[in-house]
């Protein structure tokens, strides 16, 4: 740590503006980074480079059509934004969800977080320096991609999950199809490991690095695998269980030391989880109605209020929503778990190294869309 | 208001007998273009089924596929063809020699008034040229082989259009287009330095391939300190990407600069100190001759490569190539130009021609690697088995060069890369250690058995 670095020898200080044009930064984040030698100093995220204002749209917008924008948050994993802007509405305007819905929205919400999850995989690669499992991950993820699109048509901005129930049923072959790629997955997830996880270079590169406590990971408001990374095992789904999660089987996956290497690997361990949860949810998968009966075309819920969090890929997602009794909403604040997670990084860069410092930023798997929204 | 005033004129008795569509409708089959009907079509029949292959489908026997068995014959085939080539060219050395005769005795008979050396000058600017071209065609063809081989080890294509068979003028016509590209460069730059560095850099990278034994009688030089020679000149480099590294005025070029300072200076010592062993067993420091003592056979079979010495000889090969990655600058070791941390390193601020001489640098070490490689370890042009000597020399040093060419292919993309620091402490700690045990681990194949 800075400690260990002899104060006896002053050397100039340089201040590196890293991003917002950076191949690491995962977007448009810069991070303004003094440097003595290779060891930094001080770290100061900055953020706002993609802010679009989409809490403000969502006021001039109706209920239905906010649902489009909660899309561009977190683009890599979308599904979890619909879901958690319609478990809000739905409070707000007292909806009861068909069960068949609500199977379809969870199974198409944990095959997002693979989808994420591989995102993440295949980028974490790509910082700590191997390409090649970046490819490996995209294969993966244009299939789940191409499960998306047959249920509704998009690959990345879905639009999927609806005031009331979901868009659209699933087609025929949509389970056999899915069914498959679990089973295939399953594999690779075992190839994953043999590729990255357990690399000796990688471990060395992750496994003692960018140690983030308990205690820190609390205090700084971490959530989802950032931090059950650090051994504090809270998850939305277990915690506080919304839409069908009280009926399914499933771990909390928790990592030991808070290092990079635990954050990844509880990614990649939820990964497995989230197969489980699709599989239960094809098994489980009841018939019936896919849309609630009687959703205002234009929903003018009664003034009040209403919160709703998921566990998003990247955290607690939440949604704060005020209706004034109007066909718009009074007011929308999202939680995003990413801008949240974002500012440990001035307390955890401090100290480390430069490569370390890209290890630590992608351990925390930002997603710039999500943090400026 | 009279027009208004006026009646509606009476509905005339309609007969319509088929209601004629309006006019600004086309019938759909012309309206939708014919991708957008498809998917339309798709979605109408109520089955949405993917319709690009999935891995699931085609990859549990990759030889049901007609193309891969294609590839594999194609392939087969090129070996085959390059063999039997080989075999009927036999030795090249020895009809080069002859050639060098009839220079010297043209130039004596006809030219009587040039100086004696003239002919031998001309004879060496050949060589070089040959040589030069060597490293010029090497980047050609390993450029395309790493996109391919990358590719393949990433289920992807790689580039599969230019030059119609597998992309095979994909990297000749990025050559041209860096060509023609704008040197673009920051105004701050120490102008002079800027260009000055990818020349410091590849000169000596070329000077370095003077004593490599192609084959037998088949070095541009035959060098009694070849060995020290290489490199002393490979040392060199260093400067260059420290120099870009500096002139570039950006700051991640100065720390990809002098990251690998750091780097070369120290994997300098493990690689020169692996071969001290090599060295005084074979006891000569000219490649030519380390070569030609690995030739013969133990047990009438077994080849007498270095690789093959126990113990010393795996020590010393396995510290060697960690080593020679470590110089060529790619993953696992490529700190110097660290995508992920700075950008593109000491050469984040080049392009076009200037950045592409890096690039011909880099591949250019790589051969020379492998070159070094086949030459130290695997006896150069000496055949694996006896009856293989029908194949000449430079056939064999052709296929283990390519072959450890492929080796550093391999580890750049399956390896993540190392931290600067890391990279430093398994230098001095683990492999300049373990080379000297090895010296001493040496000595009875020195002083005991002559093997």
């Amino acid at each position: 740590m800075i400690e260990t670095h002899s104060s006896s020898l002053k050397t100039d200080q340089m201040f590196i503006n890293l991003g917002p044009q950076h191949p690491s930064t995962h977007g448009v984040l810069r991070l303004g980074i003094t440097l003595d030698g290779e060891v930094i100093v001080k770290a100061e995220p900055d953020v706002g480079y993609l802010h679009r204002g989409t809490e403000k749209l969502c006021e001039v917008r109706g209920y239905h059509h906010c649902v489009v924008v909660t899309d561009r948050w977190d683009y890599v994993s979308a599904m979890t934004n619909n879901l958690v802007f319609c478990l809000a509405a739905e409070k707000l305007m007292g909806l009861e969800i068909p069960a068949r819905a609500n199977y379809l929205r969870v199974a198409m919400c944990e095959l997002n977080r693979i989808a994420s999850h591989l995102l993440f995989f295949g980028t974490y690669g790509i910082d700590i320096g191997a390409f090649t499992p970046f490819l490996h991950a995209f294969r993966e993820r244009e299939m789940v991609l191409d499960l998306f699109e047959m249920v509704c048509g998009a690959r990345m901005t879905y639009n999927y999950i609806r005031l009331g129930g979901v868009m659209a049923d699933a087609p025929p072959g949509w389970a056999d199809k899915t069914s498959e790629f679990l089973k295939y997955f399953k594999t690779k997830l075992r190839e994953y490991d043999d590729l990255l996880s357990f690399n000796p270079i990688f471990l060395d590169r992750t496994k003692k690095v960018g140690i983030i406590t308990a205690e820190q990971a609390l205090d700084w408001g971490l959530s989802g695998p950032n931090l059950r990374g650090s051994g504090v095992s809270y998850d939305v789904r277990k915690t506080f269980p919304y839409s069908i999660y009280d009926k399914l089987d499933f771990k909390v996956c928790v990592g030991e030391a808070g290092s990079c290497w635990d954050r990844y690997y509880v990614r990649m361990r939820e990964m497995a989880e989230s197969v489980k949860i699709v599989e239960q949810c094809l098994a489980a998968l009841p018939s019936g109605d896919i849309m609630a009966k009687g959703v205002a075309k234009i929903p003018t819920p009664l003034p009040g209020e209403a919160y709703a969090h998921v566990e998003g890929a990247r955290g607690d997602l939440g949604i704060y929503l005020v209706s004034d009794g109007t066909s718009c909403p009074y007011r929308l604040h999202v939680r995003a778990p990413s801008y949240i997670n974002l500012a440990i990084l001035q307390e955890a860069l401090v100290g480390l190294r430069v490569a370390d410092m890209i290890a630590v930023l992608g351990s925390i798997d930002i997603v710039l869309g999500e943090v400026d929204r | 208001m009279a027009e208004l005033a006026t009646p509606p004129p009476p509905p005339t008795p309609a007969p319509a007998p088929a209601p004629k569509p309006p006019a600004n409708v086309m019938p759909p089959e012309k309206a939708v273009p014919a991708g957008i009907r498809k998917v339309f079509a798709k979605h109408t029949e109520g089955t949405l089924l993917p319709n690009r292959l999935w891995p699931t489908d085609v990859w549990p026997n990759p030889w049901k596929s007609a193309s891969y068995r294609r590839g594999a014959l194609v392939l087969s085939a090129l070996i085959l063809a390059g063999t039997g080539a080989a075999f009927f060219l036999r030795e090249i050395g020895v009809p080069l020699a002859a050639l060098r005769e009839t220079l010297h005795r043209f130039a004596e008979a006809n030219l009587p008034q040039v100086p004696s050396w003239a002919a031998e000058a001309v004879w060496i600017l050949a060589k070089a040229l040959v040589v030069l071209h060597i490293i010029l065609f090497n980047g050609l063809f390993l450029v395309w082989w790493e996109r391919k081989i990358s590719a393949h080890m990433q289920s992807r294509l790689g580039p599969i259009f230019t030059g119609k068979w597998h992309g095979v003028l994909q990297t000749a016509a990025d050559g041209i287009k860096l060509l023609l590209k704008e040197d673009a460069a920051p105004k701050e730059k120490d102008s002079w330095l800027h260009s000055l560095a990818p020349a410091l850099v590849f000169v000596p990278v070329l000077i370095c391939f003077t004593p490599v034994p192609w084959g037998r009688d088949l070095e541009a030089a035959n060098l009694d300190a070849g060995v020290l020679y290489i490199f002393a000149w490979a040392g060199l480099s260093v400067l260059g990407i420290v120099l870009a590294g500096w002139a570039s005025a950006n700051k991640y070029s100065l720390l990809g600069g002098l990251r690998s300072a750091a780097q070369f200076v120290s994997y300098e010592l493990p690689r020169s100190f692996s071969l001290v062993p090599l060295i005084a067993i074979a006891g000569s420091l000219s490649l030519t001759k380390i070569a030609g003592y690995q030739e013969g056979y133990w047990f009438g079979f077994f080849p007498k490569w270095f690789l093959f010495y126990p113990v010393v000889g795996q020590i010393s090969f396995v510290i060697f190539l960690i080593a020679s990655v470590a110089e060529t600058n790619r993953t696992p070791f490529d700190i110097a130009e660290a995508e992920s941390e700075l950008v593109g390193g000491f050469h984040t601020e080049y392009s076009g021609m200037k950045f592409s001489i890096f690039f011909l640098t880099e591949y250019a070490y790589v051969l020379l690697a492998s070159c070094l490689l086949t030459t130290f370890f695997m006896g150069g042009g000496a055949a694996p088995l006896p009856f293989l000597s029908v194949l000449p020399s430079w056939f064999w040093f052709l296929g283990k060069t390519l072959f450890f060419m492929f080796c550093f292919l391999w580890f750049r993309w399956t390896f993540p890369r190392f931290k600067i620091d890391r990279l430093l402490d398994f230098n001095w700690k683990f492999l300049l250690p373990w080379s000297f045990v090895n010296i001493v681990l040496a000595l009875p194949y020195i002083y005991l058995w002559k093997l």
